[in-house]
């Protein structure tokens, strides 16, 4: 599974007594640390996957292991947005407010089928995934998955946090959807993203 | 504003009457008819177009014009009253020349009585019906998610408008059979659509009571938020 032995992204040797008390490291290394271990998720939970979400959180599971104690029901200080559950056209808005009044530096993650892909709701009224509305970082698969998928998704991302370097300008720099479309990403890759099959766009309920 | 009400206890009126119980073999068709079918058949010789019993339960016809006297004089009058609205939806079926259906589901605790009233609207003609709600205030938002998923015009509505749907929504009546399964626009579109509107947009003043949101508010919500109170209240 990797879950125990996870490549680490970089290391730093302490040895107290030859050191005499300072230390040196790599400021991105430091920086990432902080930021991998108190990532402080959004929580959006819309369907059945929030309760696997809480369950999570609750003691069995405890993310405040990873430093998500603090649920951030408020977009402006969180790190990591989950989304968990389906999202309706209707909601599809909200979502895309709440993520950009996040500040950066922020990640995602898309918990259960739904979320990453629309799942079995390939109707006129479900959003075929998030990653059509906000940037992804991490998906998690499962219908809906278990806490333990959870938390390795978790940990998928703090990987991603942890290899993240300073100078790469792309990650701290707010996407601007496109004007006219208030898309981020074209919208024929949009139509090819929800179109896994490509059987069903002019079905209707009677074969009429 | 409140009001003297007197809590109602399910069968008082039926006083007499055996002890209810899980009915057991109850037959497809047939059956024992609900006495109210007989009431309104005496009552609206007119009105009434026949009377179905399925799975026990009786099913009665009404002319669609004539919908409001009917459940209006269920609801009123003491041998019946039809105290409890449980239900508005509608049947499309797949043959497209069968008439759409409306139905109405009424319950009457005193009498431990249910019966479904059925006005069927044909094709081609405006799909239009009286609404209900003089009668049953909760008929306010059935009848809305009705006309939301089908398209039915309730006449009487006071405030007639989608409710699953938001306002802007522009494909249709999503439960009508010639409406496609993922909708008419394509996935791009639909979510341009979408995330063109401002959210708070989607709801009116009265549901959020968001007033930064009023400008963004369709020309007709607006006239309508901006006469006063609404209508029933």
């Amino acid at each position: 599974m990797g879950l125990t032995n996870r490549p680490a992204p970089s290391t730093v040797t302490y040895d107290p007594p030859s050191q005499d008390g300072w230390v040196a490291t790599r400021l991105d290394f430091l920086v990432n640390w902080a930021r991998a271990n108190s990532l402080w998720p959004m929580p959006f939970g819309t369907a059945c996957c929030a309760i696997e979400f809480m369950a999570s959180a609750a003691s069995r599971f405890d993310l405040a292991r990873f430093g998500m104690e603090r649920m951030s029901f408020s977009p402006r200080q969180a790190d990591v947005l989950i989304c968990a559950g389906r999202v309706p056209f209707k909601l599809a808005p909200v979502i895309r407010r709440i993520w950009q009044q996040m500040p950066q530096p922020k990640w995602s993650i898309a918990m259960g089928a739904c979320a990453s892909t629309g799942n079995i709701f390939d109707n006129y009224a479900v959003v075929q995934g998030i990653d059509t509305i906000i940037p992804v970082d991490v998906y998690v698969p499962g219908c809906p998955p278990r806490p333990e998928g959870l938390m390795y998704g978790i940990m998928m991302l703090q990987d991603k946090v942890k290899r993240e370097r300073m100078k790469d300008e792309a990650l701290r720099h707010e996407m601007v959807p496109d004007p006219t479309s208030k898309l981020y990403i074209p919208p024929s890759a949009i139509d090819e993203l929800s179109e896994p099959f490509g059987n069903s766009v002019q079905q209707t309920r009677s074969g009429l | 504003m409140s009001r003297a009400f007197t809590i109602a206890h399910a069968g008082a009126a039926a006083a007499g009457a055996p002890a209810p119980a899980t009915p057991r073999a109850v037959p497809h068709r047939g059956g024992p008819v609900s006495p109210s079918a007989d009431a309104l058949r005496a009552r609206f010789p007119d009105a009434v177009r026949r009377v179905d019993v399925v799975w026990g339960e009786t099913s009665v016809y009404v002319e669609p014009a004539r919908v409001l006297d009917v459940v209006r004089w269920l609801h009123d009058d003491p041998e019946q009253r039809y105290d409890y609205l449980a239900d508005v939806t509608a049947v499309e079926f797949r043959d497209l020349e069968q008439p759409i259906e409306v139905v109405w589901h009424l319950r009457s605790l005193p009498f431990r009585r249910f019966l479904r009233l059925k006005a069927q609207l044909p094709k081609g003609a405006p799909l239009a019906v009286p609404s209900v709600w003089p009668v049953y205030k909760s008929a306010d938002w059935l009848e809305r998610e009705c006309y939301d998923m089908f398209g039915l015009r309730f006449e009487g509505h006071p405030d007639l408008r989608r409710i699953l749907m938001w306002e802007q929504y522009r494909e249709g009546y999503p439960l009508r059979k010639d409406f496609p399964l993922r909708g008419r626009f394509s996935r791009s579109e639909q979510l341009r659509q979408a995330l063109a509107a401002n959210p708070e947009a989607r709801y009116s003043m009265e549901e959020l009571s968001i007033a930064d949101a009023f400008e963004d508010l369709p020309q007709e919500m607006r006239q309508r938020l901006a006469a006063g109170p609404r209508p029933g209240e």
